[in-house]
């Protein structure tokens, strides 16, 4: 690299450095910050809730961490600085050791398979089919424990090509085409906006995913902890839930 | 046998030589560094690529030929001994490659090392050698795979004073057993006495003197082979016993005409502080420009017409009270010098 | 005394080493001790061990088999781009292994560049093969590294004197070349092993998550943290005794030689 490209390069690190500074130092009145903990399926949802309490509370700004639950859950009980925590499982959020969690949303199954369904799936008992290539998730993780029980429901046996680690990564082998089909969320099918189709399949009933939510034991912000909770849970909350495609309790 | 014209053609240096060496017969290409000897025995070897010339070996043009398809052996300055093969097998090396079986190829490995005096040393490794050990284990790896061309570059520089006298004389012994030609490559002149039977003294990248040794050393026709051999050289006209060189004239042992070589050892010059009696016939002033040892004597430079090295001992040094800067009288007696054509 | 490491020196090197080493010691002191001889031997972990020491192995054969020529191709030959393609090779290093993971898929992957046109006859995606490429993928770079500078430091005028002795380019490349960069290419191996065990994201992403057929050992952890990070630390355990082992012995072979 010559010696002006690693010039330019470095200034605009410092720019980005700066700029990064600059938006943490915003809002000049004892500004807060509420960081809320959430499963990887609330990506979308949570950030437009967020945006919405930012707006009815100045000052304040919401930090996300999204990610594995069970993972999440981990990083709560090790110290992290979460205020709340939104789990995709009632297992993950005992994990965590919260108390009192209310359960603000239910998430069911779908197969998903990519456009054009070129396997031809149409039902449950389809994915026994040993020439349908299908992706579930692992049984350590929610969608792959919810898998569990709706085959169970359905009496279906899998083959399943592979466990995948979590929910996108078992989509993101249905949009590349190299799997016939996969076990996921709706919220996910939803998610992925046209890149893949989805199926719902009665079995499902069986294995609804329920999501709770709730403060984290230590938290320094409390009150603002309760608000945002109850912003999940209001008429406001239900409305976008159900957009993402979660079923509003 | 070889009869090779190379040309090497670089940015900033072209080497032009010719070279022929008969079946027997040893040619040593002597030169100061970077004159292009080592650059004409890669060429030799198929190592440095012609950019004009050929080289014909028995009667085959080789030069078009990759390196390990030439029929040479070759020793190197340092000799490039594998490092991970012992002894043995650095000989075997060059017989497997052309074939031979590795049981047959070792036995004939075994034989060349006991003939080199080094059947103790069969499963050493190279590290393990000795200076004159490695010399003579490259020299059999060379000879091993019978070539008709044997290449030897400086092959006695890496060793130490004593070593170099005892593995010279071998290396004489075995030159002298070889019937290819062999070419070597040295900046010692006595390495080049010693081992060759023909001289070619490349400065530049041209030959400018060939010839034997003995014609070589008495004959110089360059400052630099001069020096090597220990000779003071002028070049001058001559007119009868009379040489002209730069204003100054000396008188001749040879009766000559034209430009001719004249040539005097160190020792031939004597130097006196007051101008001497008699009338020695060469004779003048100069001013001491150095002294330095020169084995058990003094080596003197002189400035003057004519510059010149007087060898003297250590006690006419202190008789003399000899100091650089001094002004002496120089004299060199006719029938100590050696003039001939130029 | 000889070896004496002066302070400046000393400080920072204990401070370095401890770095890497305290996140052992905490692993080591959380791991589950009493229940240990029993995990170890469920079939799962040894089945996830085993495939993830076949796996790493074979794939360093295979970039033993491609990275040495490739290697050789980067140190020796002269050609136009030579600086770009070193620069490619060596990309695998910096970029993040899942994204490897779906680069091989858009490639390999049935509906790949390549992978479609043998869609028919065999995939690789979800196979133990695939597996194996995964881990080729992210590794070679570590062997072309480290066989290319030793290449590089390599007197090459041993090969010239291998040619003057009859010995065909191949020759000289099996017979010198080799052997004497012998000690890089071991070095590179063990780097690019190591590496190929620890695998994790090209592995899942190519070749997804099945016992037995694709799940190794960093997988397994992976998991295992997801519900029961006791167990994963068991197998965090079993993953880095055997790679410490393996590594010691070597070292201390390649030292003797």
């Amino acid at each position: 690299m010559s010696g002006s490209a690693v010039r330019s390069l470095v200034s605009a690190l410092l720019l980005m450095v700066l700029l990064a500074a600059a938006g943490c130092a915003g809002g000049k009145k004892e500004p807060e910050t509420l960081t809320v903990f959430a499963a990887a399926s609330l990506t979308e949802s949570f950030g437009t809730l967020g945006k919405a309490f930012e707006k009815s509370h100045p000052g304040v700004t919401v930090k996300f961490n999204f990610g594995g639950s069970s993972t999440l859950a981990q990083q709560i009980v090790q110290g992290a600085p979460a205020d709340v925590f939104a789990a995709a499982s009632p297992a993950t959020m005992k994990q965590s050791g919260a108390p009192s969690p209310r359960i603000f949303a239910r998430n069911r199954l779908e197969i998903a398979v990519p456009k054009g369904n070129p396997a031809h799936v149409a039902a449950l008992k389809d994915l026994a089919n040993p020439a349908v290539k299908v992706a579930l998730c692992a049984e350590q993780v929610p969608c792959g424990a919810a898998a569990v029980k709706a085959l169970a429901a359905g009496g279906v046996t899998v083959k399943p090509v592979t466990q995948e680690q979590d929910v996108k990564a078992a989509l993101s082998k249905v949009r590349l085409g190299e799997v016939d089909a996969a076990l996921v969320y709706r919220t996910d099918v939803k998610a992925a906006a046209g890149a893949v189709e989805g199926i719902e399949f009665p079995e499902a009933d069986k294995a609804i995913n329920d999501y709770p939510i709730a403060a984290v034991p230590k938290t320094a912000h409390l009150v603002l902890a309760r608000e945002f909770i109850d912003l999940v849970l209001s008429d406001q909350g239900r409305r976008v839930l159900t957009d993402a495609g979660f079923t509003a309790v | 046998m070889l009869s090779a014209r190379l040309v090497v053609e670089r940015e900033r240096f072209r080497l032009d030589i010719v070279i022929d060496a008969a079946a027997g017969e040893v040619v040593a290409l002597l030169g100061p560094n970077g004159a292009g000897k080592t650059t004409a025995l890669r060429a030799l070897a198929g190592l440095v690529r012609l950019s004009h010339g050929e080289i014909v070996l028995d009667g085959e043009p080789i030069h078009e030929r990759p390196a390990e398809r030439r029929s040479i052996g070759m020793v190197f300055q340092d000799y490039l001994l594998f490092p991970h093969l012992s002894a043995l097998d650095n000989v075997a090396f060059g017989p497997r490659c052309q074939g031979t079986p590795k049981a047959r190829a070792r036995v004939g490995a075994r034989e060349w090392l006991e003939r080199i005096g080094l059947k103790d040393h069969l499963h050493a490794r190279p590290h393990e050698l000795s200076g004159g050990q490695a010399q003579r284990v490259a020299l059999a790896r060379a000879l091993a795979v019978r070539p008709r061309l044997l290449l030897l570059d400086e092959p006695l520089a890496a060793l130490d004073a004593h070593t170099r006298l005892e593995i010279r004389a071998g290396l004489r012994r075995h030159l002298e057993e070889f019937d290819g030609a062999a070419v070597l490559v040295t900046h010692d002149p006595l390495d080049a006495m010693v081992l060759a039977d023909r001289l070619v003294v490349v400065e530049n990248g041209s030959i400018v003197q060939e010839g034997t040794p003995a014609e070589v050393a008495r004959h110089p026709r360059t400052d630099y082979v001069a020096r090597l051999v220990g000779l003071n050289l002028y070049r001058g006209t001559a007119a009868g016993h009379q040489v002209t060189i730069d204003g100054l004239t000396l008188s001749v042992a040879e009766e000559l005409e034209g430009p001719v070589f004249v040539a005097f050892p160190p020792s031939a010059v004597a130097l006196f502080r007051g101008r001497p009696d008699g009338t020695p016939r060469n004779l003048w002033a100069a001013r001491i420009a150095g002294i330095e040892r020169h084995g058990d004597q003094f080596r003197v430079g002189l400035d003057g017409p004519i510059s010149v090295s007087a060898d003297v001992t250590a006690a006419a040094v202190a008789e003399l009270d000899l100091l650089p800067g001094q002004e002496v009288w120089v004299a060199v007696k006719a029938t100590e010098t050696h003039a001939y054509p130029a | 005394m000889r070896g004496a490491a002066p302070w400046g020196l000393a400080v920072p090197a204990v401070a370095g080493m401890a770095f890497l080493v305290l996140p052992l010691v905490g692993l080591a002191v959380r791991a589950p001790w009493t229940t240990l001889p029993a995990r170890l031997t469920e079939p799962r972990v040894l089945e996830a061990l085993r495939l993830s020491l076949i796996t790493a192995t074979t794939a360093t054969v295979v970039c033993l088999a491609l990275g040495v020529p490739l290697a050789w191709l980067l140190a020796r030959a002269r050609f136009r781009g030579r600086g770009l393609v070193r620069a490619l090779v060596t990309v695998p290093l910096v970029l993040p292994p899942v994204v490897g993971g779906v680069a091989l898929l858009l490639v390999f992957g049935r509906n790949g560049l390549i992978g479609r046109w043998f869609s028919g006859a065999f995939t690789l995606p979800f196979t133990t093969a695939g597996v194996v490429m995964a881990e080729a993928f992210v590794a070679m770079p570590f062997l072309v590294i480290s066989v290319e500078g030793t290449l590089r430091a390599a007197d090459p005028r041993y090969e010239e004197a291998a040619a003057t002795l009859g010995a065909s380019r191949w020759t000289v490349f099996r017979r010198v070349t080799l052997p004497l960069v012998a000690p890089g290419v071991v070095a590179g191996a063990v780097l690019c092993w190591a590496r190929a065990l620890g695998e994790f994201g090209a592995t899942i992403t190519f070749a997804g998550n099945l016992p037995g057929t694709t799940q190794t050992m960093p997988l397994a952890v992976y998991l295992a943290l997801e519900t029961d990070p006791e167990a994963a630390i068991v197998l965090s355990l079993v993953l880095l005794a055997v790679c410490v082992a393996v590594l010691a012995v070597l070292r201390d072979r390649w030292i003797k030689a």
